[in-house]
């Protein structure tokens, strides 16, 4: 092998490799495994389940990237291709670059398709006879055979694959994971007396994840929650959200049983639709609860009734929208950014809410926290903008940090604060930030107060009078004012020698950064780079586009919703220097489309 | 509050307090409407009962019904919430904090049309609350539209005649989850305000059917949600009296005649028979005996059917004897070691 021609250009830590099986075939642990192990080695990762909607038969694809330099975008180009469907293999094949491997299944024949690519033919049914005799369990366990192969193509450590092999079982399996592990030892061994390595890829030992932890999005912002003390979950089981309820689940019976008595400081409650899950959050927020509800675009769409009496009652509640491509059936399992307008204006009459745009499983943790103490400080429903590449995907992180600050309340009067201040009016702004104090049902003589929607004066009576709705209108508008102080800043940099700035939030932040690079060192363009992390706006960022004679504002949708939103906000002067560069295809974004439109729009391509 | 117990000249209850802090503001729905009834016998019935009026959290959707709430215990928190989902809002709230005693006011077009999906789910979680449908047949804000209970053949003013099967509220309540439920004419006030007692006191869920009829929309002949026909077919399944745990009366029984039923308080219902022998822990008679006055031509009405042995919603969820809402942060946010135990496994 080390005298092949081709490896005189190995190329070290800096590949994909995608994975093309039938959807209920059991790869994700294989995948899982191999994510794992790369990461073991000290290599910086990144894996994205590209799925369908269905529980077995339609094609998925797992993408890992290995990058060296950190990045952890989804690579458009794919290195190292294991065709396993006979569906797609052809298809698969098709795409990849002159020079890419491809590990299949024998019988395919996929080494007559092309003749500029590297082929390893793989035997997996005669491979897996043998070490699986169960018949029914062969169609998992020979996934794992070509964790074997590709092992042994790229160079990943046998002993690292055990480990994450072990971990992913877990001890109580390990029956299971014997049979896994001599399936890979099988790849692996036949690999090694049947396939001459002609392909250039490569994984070696590096240390740039020492520390760092795996976890999805969805697991991430469920732990924030809990930190956050939620104590009232509700929710209907939705792709791509529901994994974020039922890990958050999972952790609240895990730590959040009183000692004593065995007994739930949290309820959660599945509803029976979002209609009620809000309502429900909602009830329980007016009640005093820390509140929760996650769901996704079509649940946002069914709770926008609810959203708008919230903000005008004045309810806090935080709402997890983890992001996903457009209505009913197609590619509900699909990434997008597509709720951004209508949350941000969800409902009837003139509302606005504040968003949070987490775009690491670190900040899913940090946000979560956030918005728990947003909504209760300005008393109004809080949305976190997750998106499912954040939510379902596997990211590297480091470890969360434990929360320093307590946990805000907001403004609450109990019975004795309003005796000794001889009443209350609920809506009454006292503090210049438009928030009035509220009291809780149940906190004893003279607290209660009347909720209602649109017509109220400050001391909550009912009212249809022009002078007490407009008033109260423009509270609330004050109030959203307030907030730009408050939600978390933009990450800037700035760049003294850039013309071209990039805006973006959520995760495009992964592919903006890696094409700034790209930017940088295929066309010489400099960039200065600003990514959103709230809605409202922060005043950082009008002072940014000042800064640039061109805004190249990044989304994941076709109609350019954050442009639109920065159209509601910004002066005819910043507005005329923004471009859009957008993406709605349902995939992870990735950084090689961003440099080409950036590119063509500048006029260097 | 104390200052109720220094006048020994007014009447107060049990827990020193006079009618006036169970009382609302000003009704602004049409005079001789049913609805005022109801309102009237919520007041006397949380007095009666000496119910702290601050520990009642009050629930309405939309509809004529759902302004009512404004209009007894003005020193309860209330939530007017939107159209047909006033039981999310009461769920949320009540799961919050367990100590709330919840009463939710609601029509027959908030319960039984835009509220159904949300009322038959209420009713499955069994979740503890007074749960009042004020059910004239009609829409009043909206100017006298049919509503889902309407009758078949029931005529409105316009002389448009309905043809469309009812839902009956108390069926699907008995059926899905309710674990008490009872029907009620607004113009009985003896047997409403008992009903409401029992509520009261019962550890489950109440729904309360009353026929409440609009006297601007649905008054006229050819309703089946008048005053004149209630008069005419209001069929009493039984005589109630609520006798309160704290009230330790002895009531003479005649043999046969009188069913007792005791509730979780230690409180009781005395049920006399009148027609028929009506035993409302049997479902399925229940069923069979609304289904029976209805095909006479009847609307059976008392207490329809009584489970005192199925947990509550909050009894299911197995929560701590505290509010969740006002848990110190010592008990809601776990301690640092939990968060490295989480961490070191994801490495």
């Amino acid at each position: 092998m080390g005298t092949s021609p081709a490896l005189a250009s190995t190329v070290v830590n800096d590949f994909s490799i995608q994975v093309a099986t039938v959807n209920g075939s059991g790869s994700q642990t294989a995948n899982t495994v191999l994510m794992r192990a790369l990461f073991q080695m000290g290599i910086p990762v990144s894996g994205k389940n590209l799925f369908p909607s269905n529980i077995a038969g339609l094609p998925t694809w797992f993408t890992i990237r290995a990058s060296k330099d950190g990045y952890i975008a989804r690579k458009k180009e794919i290195d190292f291709l294991v065709a396993m469907n006979p569906e797609t293999a052809r298809e698969d094949v098709g795409k990849l670059e002159a020079g890419a491997a491809v590990v299949y299944d024998e019988p395919l024949k996929l080494n007559q398709t092309r003749s500029d690519l590297h082929f390893y033919p793989v035997p997996f049914d005669k491979l897996v006879a043998p070490v699986c005799p169960e018949a029914r369990l062969r169609k998992l366990v020979r996934n794992m055979i070509y964790d074997g192969v590709v092992a042994h193509l790229l160079g990943i450590e046998m002993e690292e694959i055990r480990k994450a092999l072990l971990k992913q079982f877990g001890a109580k399996k390990a029956k299971a994971a014997e049979l896994n592990w001599n399936a890979v030892v099988a790849g692996r061994d036949f690999a090694a007396q049947n396939l001459e390595k002609t392909d250039r890829f490569a994984a070696e030992r590096m240390a740039a994840t020492a520390g760092k932890i795996i976890i999805d999005g969805n697991a991430a912002t469920a732990l924030g929650c809990m930190f956050a003390g939620v104590t009232v979950v509700t929710w209907y089981p939705i792709t791509p959200s529901s994994s974020l309820v039922e890990a958050l689940t999972g952790y609240l019976r895990r730590f959040r049983l009183d000692k004593e008595t065995g007994r739930a400081t949290f309820a959660v409650v599945q509803a029976e639709d979002e209609l009620a899950s809000i309502g429900m959050a909602l009830g329980a927020g007016w009640a005093g609860a820390r509140a929760m509800t996650a769901t996704s675009g079509p649940g946002i769409s069914l709770m926008s009734e609810f959203a708008g009496l919230g903000y005008y009652a004045e309810v806090p509640a935080v709402i997890v929208d983890v992001q996903r491509v457009g209505p009913s059936t197609g590619l509900p399992t699909r990434t997008a950014q597509g709720d951004l307008v209508s949350t941000a204006v969800l409902s009837h009459g003139d509302t606005k809410h504040p968003m949070l745009f987490p775009s690491s499983p670190a900040e899913c943790f940090t946000m979560a926290m956030r918005a728990f103490d947003l909504a209760e400080a300005f008393q109004t429903p809080v949305f976190v903008m997750s998106d499912l590449d954040l939510g379902m995907n596997n990211w590297m992180s480091e470890p969360f940090p434990y929360p320093t600050e307590p946990i805000q309340r907001g403004k609450i009067l109990s019975a004795a604060d309003v005796e000794r201040l001889g009443g209350f009016a609920r809506y009454k702004e006292t503090d210049g930030d438009g928030v009035g104090y509220r009291t809780l049902p149940g906190a004893g003589p003279g607290t209660a107060y009347f909720t209602r929607g649109s017509g109220h004066n400050e001391k909550a009576q009912y009212t249809e009078r022009e002078d007490d709705y407009m008033n109260n209108m423009d509270r609330l508008a004050r109030k959203f004012e307030a907030m730009r102080a408050r939600v978390p800043a933009p990450q800037v940099e700035m760049n003294p020698k850039a013309h071209v700035g990039l805006v973006c939030f959520g995760t495009s932040r992964w592919a903006a950064e890696e094409s700034r690079e790209q930017l940088r060192r295929e066309y010489g363009v400099e960039t200065g780079y600003l990514r959103l992390r709230a809605y409202p706006f922060t005043s950082h960022l009008a002072e940014f586009i000042r800064e640039h004679d061109r805004v190249y504002v990044i989304d994941q949708n076709r109609d350019a919703q954050l442009v639109l939103l920065m159209r509601m906000e910004l002066e005819p002067e910043l507005i005329a220097r923004l471009r859009s560069v957008r993406y709605y295809g349902g995939l992870p974004l990735d950084a090689r489309t961003v440099t080409d439109e950036i590119a063509r729009q500048e006029g260097l391509r | 509050m104390n200052a109720a117990i220094s006048q020994p000249a007014k009447k107060t209850n049990r827990i020193g307090l006079e009618v006036l802090p169970y009382k609302g503001s000003k009704t602004t729905l049409c005079a001789g409407c049913g609805h005022n009834a109801i309102s009237e016998r919520i007041v006397e019935a949380f007095y009666e009962m000496g119910v702290e009026p601050w520990s009642v959290a009050k629930f309405s959707g939309i509809g004529c019904s759902s302004k009512s709430p404004a209009y007894f215990l003005g020193m309860a928190h209330g939530f007017n919430a939107v159209h047909g989902r006033a039981p999310a809002i009461a769920t949320g709230a009540l799961v919050a904090n367990r100590r709330l005693l919840g009463i939710t006011v609601s029509g027959d077009g908030d319960t039984a049309s835009i509220g159904i999906g949300q009322f038959v789910h209420m009713l499955r979680r069994n979740v503890r609350q007074v749960y009042v449908i004020e059910n004239n047949g009609v829409y009043g804000l909206t100017k006298g539209q049919f509503s889902a209970t309407a009758d078949v053949g029931a005529k409105l003013k316009t002389g448009v005649v309905n043809d469309l099967q009812p839902i009956d509220c108390c069926v699907e309540a008995i059926q899905l989850g309710a674990t008490m439920v009872a029907r009620a004419f607004s113009g009985d006030k003896r047997q409403l305000l008992a009903i409401l007692k029992a509520a009261i006191a019962h550890q489950g869920l109440s729904v309360i059917d009353v026929i409440s009829p609009c006297v601007t929309f649905n008054d006229h002949e050819g309703s089946t949600k008048s005053y004149e026909y209630m008069k005419e077919h209001d069929e009493p399944a039984q005589e109630i009296d609520f006798v309160p745990a704290f009230e330790d009366i002895a009531v003479e029984i005649e043999e046969g005649q009188v069913r007792e039923v005791r509730l979780h308080d230690g409180s009781r219902l005395m049920l006399k028979k009148l027609g028929r022998d009506y035993d409302p822990s049997d479902k399925l008679n229940a069923l069979k005996a609304i289904h029976e006055a209805a095909a006479d031509g009847h609307v059976l009405t008392g207490l329809l059917y009584l489970d005192t042995s199925r947990k509550h919603f909050i009894e299911l969820l197995n929560l701590v004897d505290e509010p969740l809402a006002t848990l110190p942060e010592s008990r809601i946010r776990p301690p640092r070691e939990a968060l490295d135990e989480v961490m070191e496994e994801l490495r």
